[in-house]
């Protein structure tokens, strides 16, 4: 208080873009560089992961919940298993996961909620209602009920979590859509005689695929939470198959004793999930519009 | 109590919702025809009966779905009632009494009837009333999640306003980095850190467990402290994103420098003028909140081991109770889509400049 007149004295430039000057200007985007260096690492992990010179993940040793050390860099977990490998393996799977479950649902969103902001009307109203109805579950209900409704395993995973991310993908393809229906190109294209399917695929696929991209960033770093979380609660990847969320689950028992066990899959949720937030907040402020969920 | 009229904000044709880029802008209502009553109620009335209509069908495949998840799911409930060593005519006469004899619609007809009726089955293992389970594991959620939202409210308003006076100073600043460290870190993983400082290193607060509050309410608040802060800071982060951002945006406007030219003080200003108009998107995203306060819910009470709604379905899921599982998916799918609807439909009755078409 006291600072009577500086309320207003606030500089008349809304906040993000403030910011995103600032960014633009004098700063590299840290955040994002840091972020797709643990990314780059996090996947080449993952690819490499037999090529590695690891023990086995489900190799037991004699060593029961190791500090880390120089056998165990990571240490080992209460049934002597080596902590890192299994955090290799574990990113594994949850990379398949998040990836292969955004882009199945990218590859299903965009075109529904092109078409349906590109025609309107009566497709509109039919692709609202399918994306309505999926909104309908709150998110983690929905998942339990697919997960337990179909087989565990990572073919289920990635189905049950491509249906979460699809009306997110549709929403942001249909506003753009609709936003680019209108402009110029358009409207010389369809004067050119292009068919519909010719204008959604050459003239507005490109325009809206760059906010779309940008949000499966976001999407994958809620997809990866996501998994987290089934695997967490025993409803993702099945044990035996090392998972960031499994090994905090098991980790919980040994929380008084053993802290590590839980700390390091906690952290590696922490930066990918940072990671991802942070290149998807760069790719959105590059973009310039786009969507958060 | 004075309400002073916005002139800046009825030019503007609409608010800007996150997630919604530029689409509410398509088409702008003529602002002469809307002035014209008897068409402003005609389509105020037809946009409602659209809503309803449009809630009476995801009504129907919501319920129509989760009938489904029964069906679909493997083995038939009779395999869990009957012994595994039943006669044909055993098993005849169980289908009959299920109605599994008759077309999946009379089933589900069948189905809605008994639900209507508040039977939602019983539970295979146990063989209780699945309403009655419901009954008592609702109330403990429907705190949880409550003093939640509370605190979430409670901590997040006074920094996101602070934030927004004074961007780019002290707390502006830790809440920033604050909310990028919570962004990124998944509610699981929040609680077992929790966890691990208040209850195992320091010791303030239990770190599982449910003392009803009839029996103790100081240890019922202590066992509290911790699900609800779990909870809690995972809507932090988006009600001080928000409610900052908008805020800023609210500070430029010209009935703010108005106020502060006729000398009010600043937390007046900041309260009366700002706060109220700001607030509205944090309305907007109450859908998006609530589903995530029912998951949350879920997941916390799960590692908290609290019986609720959440303890209940983990239950049901490991157990394959899934008569128990489709009333949980019900209930709260229909809560779900009862409070989104509500909270879309009051968007124009909290403000008037987003009477118009709708975005999804």
């Amino acid at each position: 208080m006291g600072q009577g007149g500086s309320l207003v004295a606030v500089p008349p430039v809304p906040s993000e873009l403030a910011v995103g000057l600032r960014l633009r200007r004098n700063k590299r985007p840290i955040g994002a560089i840091l972020g797709a260096t643990w990314l780059i690492l996090v996947i080449l992990a993952a690819v490499l992961a037999q090529a590695l010179p690891l023990p086995k993940p489900a190799s037991l040793g004699n060593t029961y919940s190791a500090l880390p050390g120089w056998h165990h860099l990571l240490g080992t977990d209460a049934l002597g298993r080596d902590v890192l490998s299994r955090i290799v393996f574990g990113a594994r799977g949850s990379m398949a996961v998040a990836v292969g479950a955004t882009t199945v649902a990218l590859l299903i969103g965009v075109p529904l909620g092109m078409i349906s902001g590109f025609f309107r009307g009566a497709t509109d109203s039919g692709i609202s209602l399918f994306v309505n109805f999926m909104l309908s579950f709150p998110p983690l209900i929905f998942l339990i009920a697919v997960v337990t409704a179909l087989k565990p395993g990572i073919v289920t995973l990635v189905v049950a979590l491509s249906l979460l991310g699809i009306p997110n993908f549709a929403r942001v393809a249909r506003a753009n859509t609709i936003a680019l229906a209108d402009r110029e190109f358009v409207t010389a294209a369809r004067a050119l005689g292009a068919s519909p399917l010719r204008i959604l695929r050459r003239e507005l696929l490109a325009n809206v695929m760059l906010p779309v991209l940008s949000l499966a960033l976001v999407v994958m770093a809620t997809l990866v939470v996501a998994e987290g979380t089934l695997s967490f609660l025993g409803l993702g990847i099945p044990p035996p198959t090392p998972s960031w969320g499994g090994m905090l689950a098991a980790g919980r028992d040994s929380l008084r004793t053993d802290p590590q066990l839980v700390l390091i899959p906690a952290l590696c949720f922490f930066f990918t999930v940072l990671a991802f937030n942070n290149l998807g907040d760069w790719a959105r402020s590059r973009v310039g519009r786009g969507s958060s969920i | 109590m004075i309400r002073t009229k916005d002139p800046t904000a009825t030019e503007r044709p609409s608010v800007a919702t996150p997630g919604e880029p530029g689409v509410a802008t398509g088409k702008v209502p003529d602002r002469q025809t809307e002035r014209r009553t008897s068409s402003v109620l005609l389509r105020r009335s037809r946009r409602w009966a659209a809503a309803v209509g449009r809630l009476v069908l995801l009504l129907f495949l919501v319920t129509a779905s989760t009938f489904m998840l029964l069906k679909l799911t493997p083995g038939s409930p009779i395999d869990s009632i009957l012994p595994p060593d039943a006669t044909p005519a055993q098993i005849a006469s169980a289908r009959k009494q299920f109605d599994l004899d008759q077309p999946l619609v009379i089933q589900y007809v069948r189905w809605i009837g008994h639900v209507l009726h508040g039977d939602l089955g019983r539970s295979y293992r146990t063989h209780e009333q699945v309403l009655s389970m419901i009954r008592h594991a609702a109330p403990v959620s429907l705190e949880i999640a409550a003093l939640a939202l509370l605190t979430a409210l409670v901590l997040s308003v006074p920094v996101a306003v602070w934030s927004a006076y004074r961007p780019g100073r002290l707390v502006d600043r830790v809440a920033t980095a604050l909310t990028s460290a919570t962004l990124a870190t998944p509610a699981f993983v929040l609680a077992i850190l929790l966890v691990y400082v208040f209850g195992v290193r320091l010791g303030w607060f239990p770190i599982l467990g449910w003392v009803p509050f009839s029996e103790d309410p100081v240890e019922h608040v202590r066992h509290l402290v911790l699900p609800v802060v779990t909870l809690a800071l995972g809507q932090c982060v988006l009600f001080t994103k928000l409610l900052k951002g908008d805020m800023m945006a609210t500070l430029q406007q010209d009935h703010v420098l108005s106020a502060r030219a006729r000398g009010l003080p600043t937390w007046r200003i900041l309260i009366k003028h700002a706060l109220r108009q700001s607030s509205f998107s944090l309305v907007t995203v109450m859908g998006v909140v609530v589903g995530q306060l029912i998951g949350g819910t879920v997941l916390v009470e799960s590692i908290f081991s609290i019986p609720g709604m959440g303890t209940l379905l983990i239950g049901a899921v490991s157990s394959r109770d899934y008569i128990v599982i489709q009333a949980i998916v019900l209930m709260t799918a229909l809560l779900y889509l009862v409070l989104n609807a509500l909270v879309d439909r009051s968007y124009p009755l909290l403000d008037p400049r987003v009477r118009k078409g709708r975005a999804w």
